[in-house]
């Protein structure tokens, strides 16, 4: 067994605890925590991948600001914990059967139907240098600059967005 | 080297995670972090597959899908915290308006 691939057994199985964990914790606190591991769980898998730009974006962005702020609203409105209410009895191990069998399924058809030719490349070549980094930005700037710029314009459209939203509705009335 | 369906295998479990917490988490913000968690297992058998493939795209579309997803968040948890407001709770089964 070579040491990437232990190291990725390993990673996997952290991951996969850690998204459990995510789905099975009463409290939303601790889901959003084990989330926060799962996501630089995934960072790691990336540069092993020799995606170094997309992993540090994955820690800065998805660690780092959404999940501060999916924190932040928790704690804001008080809501770690539901109280407990009527349930229906069959919905959690119908919801665990469907998603189970979508993970056969799913694991089934993209191994056969969507397998590239190919290995992955030895995460040396990317990382140990900023050609990724090079390259992924001439591409976003030169071939991918108006999706680049579109995105920019959403960005700001969801800012004003959430302002508007979580604003008093005084100017409705007058 | 390890070979890409590992990833890929990886990437459909954490989906399928995702969707069970959706279907049957009552807590609106722990929803909300299962669609975060099945955004991010796409992201892992993009990057899987653009790694397998020796191309570049892979990695810029997982960039995009990174910034679509920021903006969603702002969005998504500016709307839970005015369902809140107005219903003084954020679990699912009690948003069952249309109306305020």
């Amino acid at each position: 067994m070579t040491l990437d691939l232990a190291l990725f057994l390993i990673l996997a199985l952290v991951a996969i605890a850690a998204a459990l964990g995510m789905l099975l914790s009463r409290n939303a606190v601790y889901s959003a925590l084990f989330l926060v591991l799962n996501f630089v769980t995934v960072a790691v898998f990336y540069l092993l991948l020799g995606a170094p730009f997309i992993a540090m974006a994955q820690i800065t962005v998805y660690a780092g600001a959404i999940m501060v702020l999916f924190l932040f609203v928790i704690m804001l409105l008080g809501a770690e914990r539901l109280p407990d209410a009527k349930v229906l009895p069959w919905q959690k191990p119908l919801a665990y059967g469907l998603a189970f069998v979508l993970a056969a399924e799913a694991t089934y058809l993209f191994v056969t139907r969507a397998r590239p030719e190919g290995d992955i490349l030895p995460p040396e070549a990317a990382v140990n240098t900023l050609d990724n980094l090079r390259a992924l930005g001439i591409a976003l700037f030169s071939d991918y600059l108006l999706p680049f710029e579109v995105t920019s314009i959403l960005l700001l459209v969801a800012m004003v967005g959430a302002i508007l939203l979580t604003k008093k509705e005084k100017w409705e009335r007058k | 080297m390890v070979p890409v369906e590992y990833y890929i295998i990886l990437s459909a479990v954490l989906f399928s995670i995702g969707v069970a917490g959706v279907v049957f988490r009552r807590n609106a913000l722990v929803i909300f972090m299962s669609i975060e968690l099945m955004l991010n297992a796409a992201n892992l058998a993009i990057v899987a597959f653009s790694s397998a493939l020796k191309s570049l795209e892979g990695q810029i579309f997982v960039f995009f899908v990174i910034a679509v997803a920021a903006a969603e968040v702002a969005v998504g948890l500016a709307l839970i915290v005015e369902i809140f407001k107005s219903k003084r709770s954020i679990d699912v089964d009690q948003m069952n308006s249309m109306k305020g």
